[in-house]
């Protein structure tokens, strides 16, 4: 598995996906250049979330193909893909509520480590897992709360801890659910800079519903409706568009 | 305070045989084979969320393993306890492989079918087995010349193993990998988002699950000097999930404290009362009522509660 050298970060080919008669994705193609800042739209039922679940690997698409920088990842695991530079975060937030901040963002450090498989040295013996979650963290702006276990914090910051488990692995290609689902105004712009600062050798790609805040952090927008590409472009064409206007935004 | 504790604990479990009488001894034995045996079940139902109602294979195999080497086939103690660990743990990745098809209840069942037929081949198997009658006249090993015929000598072996077998299983846990079996517990496809593979992490675990039921298989052997098929049924599966619910699941403490507590409502409450299996029930209902996580994560909610009212 030689790595081509590819012009895109994030390719899908003629994507579908089915459950039983309902067609959920019916044929998405996207290109996605490496540092591009991707806003992917469309209204509730449009398959945004499913088209993720089969870039992240939860989902098996029924035929095309995607690819990672040139690779064919279509048939790999979600691990398998984790290493080769692919997080996310989750519409529905997922994370280890028993434990601390600081350890569910040092799972996602552990879990691109070849540490994970060590049996007989404590967890603590990684200093380096620890101060790194903790820059982390600190990053998001929650280092006061490190300490403090995931089901004690507001849902503000659980979508922040979701963001910082994520940020921690250092992707090649990020794919962010709805970060700012449910968030005070406050909070949005406390997320919105955060994603902002996100380093361009990270790839964005974000599915969000608030368009006047994730439009500003986009270059390029798709718009999807019942499964297919609607409209695909630059971030003020697709708004220009009339058929943007049409589907989405009820004009 | 806590290492005080710790050391006033460690010096009566050593001390014990010397004030307490040989019935004492050997039930004190007995628990120290049961806890090995709840841990190694704990390591599956409490930190890999697998609740497996087939445990008592391992506990099985692995004895009857011992015993047919020694009694029929003229094997060393040495060179016998070997093999059947080797084999125990060869079958836990076997069975392993089988069961992690599924997950939840589908687990179960497979886990639960799975020990029936080793329960059925050794009710029936009689020609190897000895079926019904089970294998009798086995002897003890004798570990460096020393005769472990005594119930105090014993004891002092069986608490070295499960010294050792707790400290490795406290150890298995608090790693970084013990952190990844966790995660792969509470959130799964989180996990392999973030870069674990949940499958090779449960597999892992069942294997070393099976291991440690295989040394408390041995244990069990040697302490009996018997094997009967009702080592490998349900009812000894059930038995030790239960003293690890009672106890606390995803505790270290826990399934000793369950473990040891099945077996003194059976060994001593049965002198008294004849239903003991109704007493037992009472009490896993009151647990259960009382300390749903079971009776470690109660009693020490139990405390902080108290210390804080005090205060």
């Amino acid at each position: 598995m030689t790595p081509l050298t590819s012009d895109y970060a994030l390719e899908v080919i003629d994507l579908k996906k089915a459950f039983g008669g309902l067609v959920v994705t019916q044929s998405i193609s996207l290109a996605i250049r490496p540092g591009e800042r991707r806003l992917i739209i469309g209204p509730n039922g449009a398959g945004k979330t499913t088209l993720f679940n089969q870039i992240s690997g939860d989902l098996r698409p029924n035929s095309g193909q995607i690819k990672l920088f040139g690779t064919d990842v279509t048939h790999f695991t979600p691990y398998t893909r984790a290493h080769f530079g692919l997080s996310r975060t989750y519409q529905i937030i997922t994370l280890f509520s028993g434990d601390t901040l600081e350890h569910n963002v040092t799972l996602g450090l552990l879990g691109l480590r070849p540490s994970r498989w060590q049996m007989w040295r404590p967890l603590s013996f990684y200093g380096d897992l620890a101060t790194e979650a903790r820059r982390t963290l600190d990053a998001v702006g929650l280092l006061h709360l490190a300490e403090h276990p995931v089901s004690d914090i507001a849902y503000g910051a659980k979508r922040r801890v979701e963001l910082a488990m994520a940020l921690a692995q250092r992707p090649r290609v990020l794919l962010l659910d709805e970060p700012l689902a449910g968030l005070s105004n406050t909070e949005r712009s406390q997320v919105k800079s955060l994603i902002a600062s996100i380093p361009r050798e990270t790839t964005v790609i974000m599915i969000e519903h608030d368009m006047d805040t994730a439009l500003d952090l986009a270059e390029t927008v798709t718009l999807l409706n019942y499964g297919r590409v609607i409209v695909d472009g630059d971030r003020d064409a697709v708004i220009a568009d009339e058929r943007t206007r049409e589907v989405y935004l009820g004009v | 305070m806590r290492r005080m504790a710790a050391t006033l604990l460690a010096v009566l479990f050593l001390s014990l045989p010397f004030f307490a009488g040989d019935f004492y001894i050997n039930l004190a034995s007995q628990i120290l084979i049961a806890a090995i045996f709840a841990l190694s079940l704990n390591l599956l139902v409490g930190y890999g969320g697998m609740t497996s109602l087939g445990h008592a294979s391992y506990l099985g195999v692995a004895a009857y393993i011992s015993a047919l080497l020694t009694s029929r086939y003229g094997f060393g103690h040495g060179p016998a306890a070997i093999i059947s660990i080797a084999g125990t743990t060869a079958m836990a990745a076997f069975f392993g492989v089988i069961a992690l098809r599924a997950t939840g209840l589908g687990f179960l069942m497979i886990t639960l079918a799975l020990s029936q037929v080793l329960w059925g081949l050794a009710y029936r198997m009689s020609n190897v087995t000895n079926g019904d009658n089970g294998i009798a006249g086995l002897t003890r090993p004798m570990p460096f010349g020393i005769s472990l015929d005594s119930a105090a000598a014993f004891y002092w072996f069986a608490l070295l193993v499960a010294t050792f077998a707790f400290l490795m299983m406290t150890t298995f846990v608090s790693s970084s990998f013990g952190s990844s079996l966790k995660g792969v517990r509470d959130q799964p496809r989180r996990m392999a988002a973030l870069g674990f593979n949940p499958w090779m992490i449960r597999w892992i675990t069942f294997i070393y699950a099976g291991f440690w039921g295989g040394v408390s298989g041995l244990l069990y052997v040697y302490y009996n000097k018997y094997i009967h098929p009702t080592s490998l049924s349900t009812t000894s599966s059930a038995e030790a999930l239960l003293g690890v619910i009672a106890g606390g699941s995803g505790t270290l403490g826990g399934p000793v404290v369950g473990a040891a507590l099945v077996l003194l409502l059976k060994n001593y409450a049965s002198a008294y009362i004849e239903r003991w299996n109704m007493l037992l029930g009472l009490v896993f209902l009151f647990i259960v009522l009382v300390m749903p996580t079971g009776i470690v994560p109660g009693l020490s909610r139990l405390a902080t509660g108290l210390r804080r009212g005090s205060r």
